[in-house]
């Protein structure tokens, strides 16, 4: 009698699980008091030049972000989600990316956005509602802005798998939070990166609330990083207000997709200092000690103090910044300010490459209503 | 060589001769590698093309539709299977948030070549689930196409049509016709998408179907021959885009329009044909449009799924109904 094939398989995991687990603390590599820690398994690659350059982005960011909420105040976008507090988190992971590598962010990505290159101003035009995005994502590799969380998840991960049935040397970074993760779609991502060993990160800043709900109403897991086990990859965790961390641990998570090893789960621990958008008020949900206790840990503040102490910040970087910063916003005033919609006729331009017959109709009786409408002008 | 082929040797070929064609066309689902798909759609396709042409997902509808539009950015043309219509559910973000709409939201930079292929309908003794007709939710949403053979032969070349489509195609299958026969010769090429075609010439009414009620309303005008009425079928072959000239030019001969469908009927594809009819062609009405469908209750069990599904008694006696009018 043959037992083999009746007997239940043996079930024991091929990987130990202990090795995908985040450490017990976040890594930290820069203190609250900007003093450098070199952490085991995370090495730092940086040059001077780099230091300087990830300084840079998350100053940028945040005037880009500051410009961009001015031009909400001044009716000029109906609506902006601030990345104020997290600029270490999105630049240092974004930092950790080559120039082949794509992005699938979510509608909170402007430092990630900056770092890829893609230009800010013509991101907002989502925010202005000219048109529904304005960014060329096959030249900056750089998906649309995605709003139904958690979606661009899979979109990340399908595009791994292509590039690896393609033996093509491309990692993609998708870019969601805290609340996303208790979404399916991002379950099913992972899963499926996992699954195919695709070259993908999952890049989770955990920013503390997803608008009002806080993170103990998102999951009972010990971290978000916890999760990747689950999926069979590693969970890396790190304080996303340090932006070294933040670099190094998505750089070991980078590496290792681009070796073949399959995708990551980074949780970088964050805070959203602002309101989830313009729309919102988190005085319903936050006390004034929280947020005092996290501007403490302001990420670009613990930098400044460290590229002063190794002498790297001097007057003459940071006027160059502020002309770069300048320029920016000057740039995306330009774009944005009282920019028109479209012609309305475009509306039916790019729904389909073979439009129904329909849409013949259906454009001609909005030119008689505009032309009706100039006519009784 | 012309012989009798069945609708799934014609999807089955179809799938096969574009992957050979264009190495960008990928085939990927639940249990569509190394079994072939439950109905054996997908048959043989990895042995021929190997794992990374045509693959199994794990179990999720939603990782499916959401990792082909990853693919489909990539620059693959991905053709997906929902392996039942009532397990399409679960995708329904990514394709009504993502796929329809991408082109749009990229203001025509990014297009999804992507094909969602469904088995849909009743007829075949299912359990729960697995025998319904979601095509309207689909014909309701922009920036899709929505097509659904009737005929062995529209099966290869619609499905041929949908993966060089540079638009993304919902592929609805009529199940129960899988195993339907047709003398033809593959490769076909048929009428394109977004044509109408009039599978029987009539001049007393016009019956309007499209998957797989094109079947029983040829059956059922075969029938009427012996009430003396001679009907005409439309086979509407897509629902989007939807071919207004030809259903306006028969109803013009016949004055008649009965539109037939699995799907309940309320609110399902026969209303917007009739209010298609009404638009366009008022006065060539001699009676209203009538709608023949499942009625508007959950799907039934198996055992009572023939007094759901529209037959051709029911067709028939609303013939009668326009007719007496």
């Amino acid at each position: 009698m043959s037992t083999a094939s009746t007997e239940p398989q043996a079930t024991a995991p091929t990987v130990d699980p202990a090795t995908m687990l985040p450490p017990e603390q976040p890594v930290q590599i820069l203190d609250d008091e900007g003093n450098l820690h070199e952490v085991e398994g995370f090495p730092l690659d940086l040059k001077d030049e780099d230091f300087r350059n990830l300084y840079r982005y998350m100053v940028l960011a945040r005037r880009v972000d500051k410009q961009a909420i001015n031009l909400q105040r001044q009716g000029q976008l109906g609506v902006y989600a601030s990345l104020l507090g997290q600029e270490a988190a999105q630049v240092g992971g974004a930092y950790a990316l080559a120039d082949q590598d794509w992005v699938f962010p979510s509608y909170r990505e402007m430092g990630a956005a900056l770092v890829r290159g893609v230009d800010p101003g013509k991101i907002l035009h989502l925010f202005r509602g000219t048109w529904l995005s304005n960014h060329d994502v096959k030249e900056t590799q750089f998906g649309l802005l995605s709003i139904p969380i958690g979606t661009q998840a899979l979109h990340a991960a399908g595009f791994a798998m292509g590039a690896k049935f393609d033996r093509k040397d491309i990692v993609v970074m998708s870019y969601f939070g805290d609340g996303a993760t208790s979404e399916g779609d991002p379950h099913e991502a992972m899963n499926f990166a996992a699954v195919y060993d695709a070259p993908c990160i999952f890049f989770v800043q955990n920013n503390q609330y997803a608008i009002s709900v806080p993170l103990s109403k998102q999951t009972k897991a010990p971290t978000i990083a916890h999760k990747a086990v689950g999926y069979g990859m590693p969970g890396y965790r790190c304080d996303g207000n340090d932006v070294l961390a933040s670099y190094a641990v998505t750089r070991q998570a980078v590496d290792r997709a681009r070796r073949g090893e399959g995708p990551s789960l980074v949780e970088a621990v964050t805070y959203r200092m602002e309101a989830h958008t313009t729309a919102d008020d988190p005085t319903r949900y936050r006390t004034p000690e929280e947020i005092e206790e996290w501007k403490r840990r302001d990420p670009i503040a613990r930098f400044e103090t460290f590229l002063e102490k190794e002498g790297l910040l001097d007057d003459e970087f940071r006027a160059q910044i502020d002309e770069e910063a300048k320029g920016y916003a000057a740039r995306m005033r330009e774009e944005i300010y009282d920019a028109p919609h479209g012609d309305p006729l475009e509306l039916f331009e790019h729904v389909y490459v073979d439009p129904p017959p329909s849409y013949e109709e259906q454009r001609s009786l909005l030119r008689r209503e505009l032309d009706a409408s100039k006519a009784g002008e | 060589m012309i012989v009798a082929i069945t609708m799934a040797q014609a999807l089955n070929t179809a799938l096969h001769d574009a992957m050979e064609d264009d190495d960008r066309v990928v085939v990927f689902g639940e249990d569509v590698g190394k079994l072939g798909g439950v109905f054996r759609i997908t048959d043989k396709l990895q042995e021929r093309f190997g794992e990374t042409r045509c693959f199994d997902t794990p179990l999720a509808e939603s990782g499916i539709v959401g990792s082909a539009v990853g693919m489909a950015i990539y620059g693959y043309k991905p053709v997906v299977e929902m392996q039942f219509d009532g397990f399409t559910y679960p995708a329904f973000e990514q394709i009504v948030s993502h796929v329809a709409k991408m082109r749009n939201r990229s203001r025509g930079t990014l297009t999804l070549p992507i094909t969602i292929r469904i088995p849909f309908g009743g007829g075949i003794g299912a359990v729960e689930h697995h025998s319904e007709s979601p095509e309207n939710f689909f014909a309701h949403v922009a920036g899709l196409k929505v097509v659904s053979p009737g005929t062995p032969s529209d099966g290869y070349s619609l499905l041929r049509e949908s993966i060089a489509s540079p638009d993304p195609v919902i592929f609805f299958e009529p199940k129960r016709r899988y195993w339907l026969k047709e003398d033809a010769e593959l490769p076909t090429q048929t009428e394109p998408i977004g044509k109408a075609v009039v599978r029987r010439e009539g001049t007393t009414a016009t019956l309007f179907a499209y998957g797989p009620m094109v079947k029983t309303c040829m059956e059922a005008a075969a029938a009427a021959e012996d009430e003396g009425w001679d009907l005409e079928v439309v086979d509407l072959r897509s629902l989007t885009p939807f071919d207004a000239a030809t259903v306006v030019e028969s109803v013009k001969k016949t004055g008649h329009a009965v539109v037939v469908h699995e799907a309940q009927v309320f609110s399902g594809f026969g209303a917007e044909l009739a209010a298609q009819v009404t638009e366009r062609a008022f006065y060539h009405l001699e009676a209203p449009v009538l709608r023949v469908g499942g009625f508007d209750i959950p799907y039934p069990a198996a055992k009572l799924e023939e007094f759901f599904l529209p037959d051709v008694d029911r067709i028939l006696d609303t013939v009668e109904r326009s007719l007496s009018f």
